[in-house]
């Protein structure tokens, strides 16, 4: 039976079109998936279906839940299917409960609001539905506040306040991007559970192709405003009539080749590193409390390798990428490059410093806004005793504007100019100026959509090719960390819980950790063996 | 939550004594012996030794210091120079006007720009709002002593429903008090009310922009209700802070304002102290005052632990 | 362009404009009394009228103009000249125990409202327009050290500061060449909105006579006098009280216009 239909819904703001004849529908119990790069307008979709677009979007089609036209209601009987018939869950758990009431006013308001129930009835309905999102009554009382909860377990609130009425629809906008794989694979788990057991529909909005593909009945495409393809995710998986959907699930599985990696010989080495944080005292004139975020971390770095360091949030991993640029003091241990430990004391040494550089994650705060290109891309120099002027100063940043497929005439351009994945071109251009023997890529494809991630992947691999590249490679995804490295780090609370052949890890991991980490991770199907199953 | 109210009072008295020093230091960089100034130049050396060792200005600098705080701990601030009482006695008598002036302002600057600035959020960018940020950014700009000047024009010379001046005391009744003490407090309390409701208006249009006012709207919440039940508290936040601030610029306005309507505060103690060099009275008043605001602020990081759990949870 | 910073800008200049030809020309001697022609209201000779001595208004707002915005300007300069290097000093050593001296430093100034520290400087050293200058230059240092250490310590947790450590800059040469040209916008705005603060304060010194000593005119002085005759001759009030508004009005809209201006997201988002 279907519960909602899309009907050749366009939107527009100040006569720009974001949707122009999207169709969809969702049957009860059924779980369908929108998804699709930045910018397809999937988000805008889901808004939309909960009546809750930017002020000034102009919607023409139809959005009918149980045959209502939504854009013909009134805002005070959308408020009254708000919560009710339909819920929502968002993407920023961290952000998306008011910091000062507590999770059981916050749950309870759903019901409330909706004079479902008398107060105290409504609050013993809180109780169950958070029991039922996994928020046991034991360890998160209806008093607890939002900050004392972690980004999962504010997500589950999230989801009780969505399905505290039982709405007839559940809609979750990349209910998921945000948080680590494991936490991840169980708020999914959940949501599958919740469907199945209230015979909801559920409209997933998500980027992740894999994610999808475990999840969802049927999937819909989107690009640029406009539903692609559509159909039963399987079938869609197998033919993928558009070639937008073959690009997209291409980029997902994007696999690149390195050169073999150089026999090893020690470049960095990282000995029994120790970084403690102080902590706020928690006593008026006790000392104060230290917490260890990287605890007695050792491992070398070979000429010519490419490491891979993963791990989940909070593990330690920025921390001990900090150090190792110098950063951040060390409580304990010694990092050396090249034979040379980088700091002296606690100040990083300049003739060690410039052996080494870093890509960072966010192609958007990497740059300082008030500078054009060529001196973005110089900043570096200041390490070099004689750094080169003139034309050897435009010869190089020429040559690195090329090596990462720009061109010289874009070192007069402004970065805001650019787009996200130009950036992080742009951005290892401004590593690589120096020729130094080490780069960190922190997280540096995270932030991208996959299409450009899988330029970057492979522009990284050219490099490898053209140069003999070290470096360490830092993610929390673990499909990127399995192509673009030689060898792998497992890091879990401040601690290298498993190294060893990025390959062999993967297939065989030794340590429960990596192995959760490696389950709880989404995968592509295989197409072959989906195409074999149903043939054309 | 007790951790923080420990911490916080500790950094109030760290603040306190750093302030008196200060205070202290700067008066005593004054030129002439306070002594000398109350005898006059034909003062016997003998008679001036004995007033010098009454006023207590016979000891070393630091000494004098400690008597100073001690005394003003145990609430003698000393003997005036030019009047020969107690410091104490007339500081109290003129708190009586000062204080619930400075208090009486507060409360009505609270009670216009709350509503105002909720308001004005409530219907940004429409009629209601233009209205509302006009009147405000003209509030912003009048000087309230000359504010004063036009309200005692217009209420007390032509329409005559209030005296011009002076205050007949709270012995003749509260309503009596409250009366000659209601132009003052307006003339105070709309330049800040102004201030405020901006500051409120445009907290709460931060707040609106927020997440978590999204996920009450796909709860159900009526624009209205999210503002109230999930918008008003948060903008709390910043809005204490500027009422904190505004006390300090409170009872430094009822200062100048008293002197529109000859008002006997502290306002005119001071002045007076002033032109007579009574150098102690100056000095007794001035830590009074930086007193008021240094508690007030106190209260303020109080107030915040009370409206944000993430405080209180922290040390 | 925005209709407020036009406004603004106009109004501004017009007061601005008023002080400087002051020092060349104003349509009386506004020192030389004229007891006969005393309390004119305004008309085709006296444009403003005149005050209880016969003294033409409209050349003293003139000059009044002069005072207002010179103390205002110094006072905010002084603010400047302090408070953005020590923000700067304090983001750049965050957490650290200078970091922590001067945010308390800045507590306790902020203790001091403008008003009490001219008390205290007049009863030691005496009245004066000086003393105003200092009392509200000293309230405005914690102002702008607030507002730089605020924002610089946001731009310091920014991934482009991380790249410039990474290049080997110090925190000094960060600060000036990252750091200081990204608050550049947002010290600009404040330091309007304290220039007409500035304002307010002065005339309010004046007014109770801890500011410009009589013979210089200035526009709080000016209510002072007229506040014993505001029943007979109400232009003698309102007219300088207007000065002040739309000075300070002016200086506002212009504050706000070049926020929208010169950068939509200026307002640095409360962390």
């Amino acid at each position: 039976m279907t519960l909602l239909s899309v009907e050749n819904l366009s939107l527009a703001i100040h006569k720009t079109p974001i949707l122009h004849g999207v169709s969809l529908t969702v049957d009860a119990g059924e779980i369908v998936a929108v998804t699709g790069e930045s910018g397809s307008g999937k988000s805008m979709t889901a808004l939309s279906v909960i009546g809750l677009l930017p002020d000034r979007m102009e919607a023409k089609g139809a959005i009918r839940l149980d045959g209502q036209d939504m854009l013909a209601l009134p805002e005070r009987n959308l408020c009254a299917l708000r919560g009710n018939a339909v819920g929502m869950v968002f993407q920023e758990p961290m952000t998306a409960l008011n910091p000062v009431r507590t999770i059981g006013d916050q749950v309870a308001e759903t019901i409330l609001v909706h004079k479902a129930m008398p107060p105290e009835q409504a609050r013993a309905r809180a109780r169950e539905v958070l029991d039922r999102v996994g928020l046991p009554e034991e360890r998160f009382p209806l008093t607890r506040y939002p900050h004392e909860l972690s980004g999962g377990q504010r997500q589950r609130v999230v989801i009780a306040m969505a399905i505290a009425l039982r709405p007839k629809l559940l809609i979750a906008d990349e209910p998921t991007t945000a948080l680590d794989v494991t936490t991840q694979a169980q708020i999914l788990e959940l949501l599958k559970g919740l469907v199945a057991e209230f015979g909801m529909g559920l409209l997933m909005i998500t980027h992740d192709l894999a994610v999808v593909a475990d999840l969802a009945d049927r999937i819909v495409v989107m690009r640029h405003g406009e539903v692609v393809e559509t159909g039963a995710t399987r079938q869609v998986l197998a033919h993928m009539r558009h070639p937008y959907t073959r690009a997209l699930f291409a980029a997902s599985a994007h696999r690149v080749i390195l050169p073999p990696a150089p026999p090893p010989e020690p470049l960095l080495r990282v000995e029994n590193v120790v970084r403690d944080y102080r902590l706020p005292r928690t006593k008026l004139f006790a000392p104060p409390g230290h917490f260890r975020a990287v605890k007695g971390v050792s491992f070398t770095l070979n000429r010519g390798e490419r490491l891979g360091l993963v791990g989940e949030s909070g593990c330690g991993k920025s921390t001990l990428t900090r150090a190792i640029l110098g950063l951040e003091p060390i409580q304990g241990g010694t990092i050396t490059l090249d034979g040379d430990p980088v700091l002296s004391g606690n100040t990083p040494r300049r003739e060690v410093r410039r052996k080494m550089q870093v890509v960072f994650q966010d192609p958007f705060g990497s740059f300082n806004p008030r500078h054009r290109v060529d001196r973005l891309i110089t900043e570096p120099f200041h390490l070099l005793d004689t750094p080169p002027t003139g034309s050897e100063r435009t010869r190089a940043i020429d040559k690195a504007l090329t090596d990462v497929g720009l061109s010289p005439a874009d070192a007069g351009k402004f970065i805001h100019e650019f787009s996200g994945g130009q950036r992080q071109r742009i951005a290892i251009a401004r590593a690589l100026i120096t020729r130094p023997q080490l780069i960190l890529f922190d997280e540096a494809v995270s932030a991208l959509d996959v299409s450009v991630r899988a330029q970057i992947l492979d522009l990284l691999a050219d490099l490898c090719k053209a140069y003999v590249l070290t470096y360490l490679f830092i993610s929390h995804d673990l499909s990127v960390v399995r192509t673009i490295t030689d060898r792998v780090l497992v890091m879990k609370s401040g601690e290298i819980v498993e190294q060893g052949e990025t390959e062999a890890v993967f297939s065989s991991p030794q340590h429960p950790y990596t192995q959760s980490l490696i389950d709880a991770a989404p995968v592509l199907p295989d197409r072959e063996a989906l195409l074999a199953e149903l043939p054309a | 939550m007790l951790r923080y109210s420990l911490k916080r009072l500790l950094s109030l008295l760290i603040s306190l004594a750093v302030a008196s020093v200060v205070i202290f230091l700067v008066i005593e960089v004054a030129p002439g012996d306070p002594a000398a100034i109350m005898l006059g130049i034909n003062a016997q050396p003998d008679t001036l030794a004995s007033l010098r060792a009454e006023l207590g200005l016979d000891v070393p600098k630091w000494e004098r210091y400690l008597n100073w705080v001690g005394g003003m701990v145990q609430g003698d601030f000393g003997t005036s120079y030019t009047y020969r009482t107690p410091v104490a006695d007339m500081i109290a008598a003129r708190m009586q006007v000062s204080l619930p002036l400075a208090l009486y302002a507060l409360t009505l600057s609270t009670l216009i720009a709350f509503p105002a600035g909720i308001y004005a959020a409530a219907r940004r960018g429409r009629g209601g709002d233009m209205a509302v940020m006009g009147a405000t950014q003209l509030g912003v700009a009048v000087p309230n002593f000359w504010f004063a000047m036009m309200l005692v024009l217009l209420f007390a010379i032509n329409l005559r429903w209030f005296g011009a001046g002076g205050f007949p005391g709270w012995d003749k009744g509260l309503w009596a008090g409250l009366h000659a003490l209601t132009l003052p407090a307006i003339a105070l309390a709309l330049p800040q009310a102004a201030i405020l409701a901006r500051v409120m208006r445009s907290a709460l249009i931060d707040i609106l922009g927020e997440d978590f006012m999204r996920t009450a709207r796909a709860k159900g919440l009526t624009r209205r209700q999210a503002l109230w039940r999930h918008g008003v508290r948060n903008a709390l936040i910043p809005v204490l802070t500027i009422i904190g601030l505004q006390f300090s610029f409170l009872l430094a306005g009822s200062i100048i304002i008293e002197q529109v309507f000859y008002l006997p505060g502290l306002g005119r103690l001071v002045f007076q102290a002033i032109s007579a060099r009574d150098l102690i009275v100056v000095e007794s008043v001035v830590m009074l005052l930086v007193f008021a605001v240094i508690t007030v602020n106190f209260l303020v990081d109080i107030a915040y632990a009370l409206v944000d759990p993430r405080l209180r949870s922290r040390t | 362009m925005n209709r407020n910073l036009i406004l603004g800008a106009l109004l501004s200049a017009l007061f601005l404009a008023a002080a400087l030809v002051s020092f060349v020309w104003t349509p009386f001697d506004h020192t030389v009394m004229d007891i006969p022609a005393k309390l004119q209201r305004p008309d085709g000779v006296h444009w403003l009228g005149t005050d209880q001595y016969g003294r033409d208004i409209f050349s003293m707002i003139m000059v009044g103009a002069r005072t207002s915005i010179a103390v205002a300007l110094v006072a905010v300069g002084i603010g400047m000249a302090l408070g953005v290097p020590l923000g700067l000093t304090a983001a750049a050593l965050r957490g650290s125990f200078l970091d922590e001296l001067i945010m308390r430093g800045n507590d306790l100034v902020f203790a001091f409202p403008s008003l009490v520290i001219a008390i205290l400087i007049t009863a030691v050293f005496g009245a004066g327009a000086v003393n105003a200058i200092i009392a509200i230059g000293i309230f405005n240092i914690p102002v702008f050290a607030r507002i730089t250490r605020g924002a610089a310590l946001s731009l310091w947790e920014r991934e482009f500061i991380m790249a410039a450590r990474v290049a080997g800059k110090s925190a000094a040469r960060i600060s000036a060449e990252h750091i200081l040209p990204n608050v550049t916008n947002l010290l600009i705005v404040q330091g309007t909105i304290q220039f007409s603060l500035g304002i307010l304060a002065e005339a309010g010194l004046s007014y109770v006579g801890l500011g410009a000593q009589p013979p210089t005119p200035s526009w709080g002085r000016m209510l002072a006098d007229a506040q014993t005759l505001v029943a007979i001759a109400p232009h003698l009030a309102l007219i300088p009280g207007l000065a002040i508004i739309l000075t300070v009005l002016g200086l506002n809209l212009m504050g706000d216009g070049l926020r929208d201006h010169l950068d939509p997201r200026l307002r640095v988002s409360r962390a």
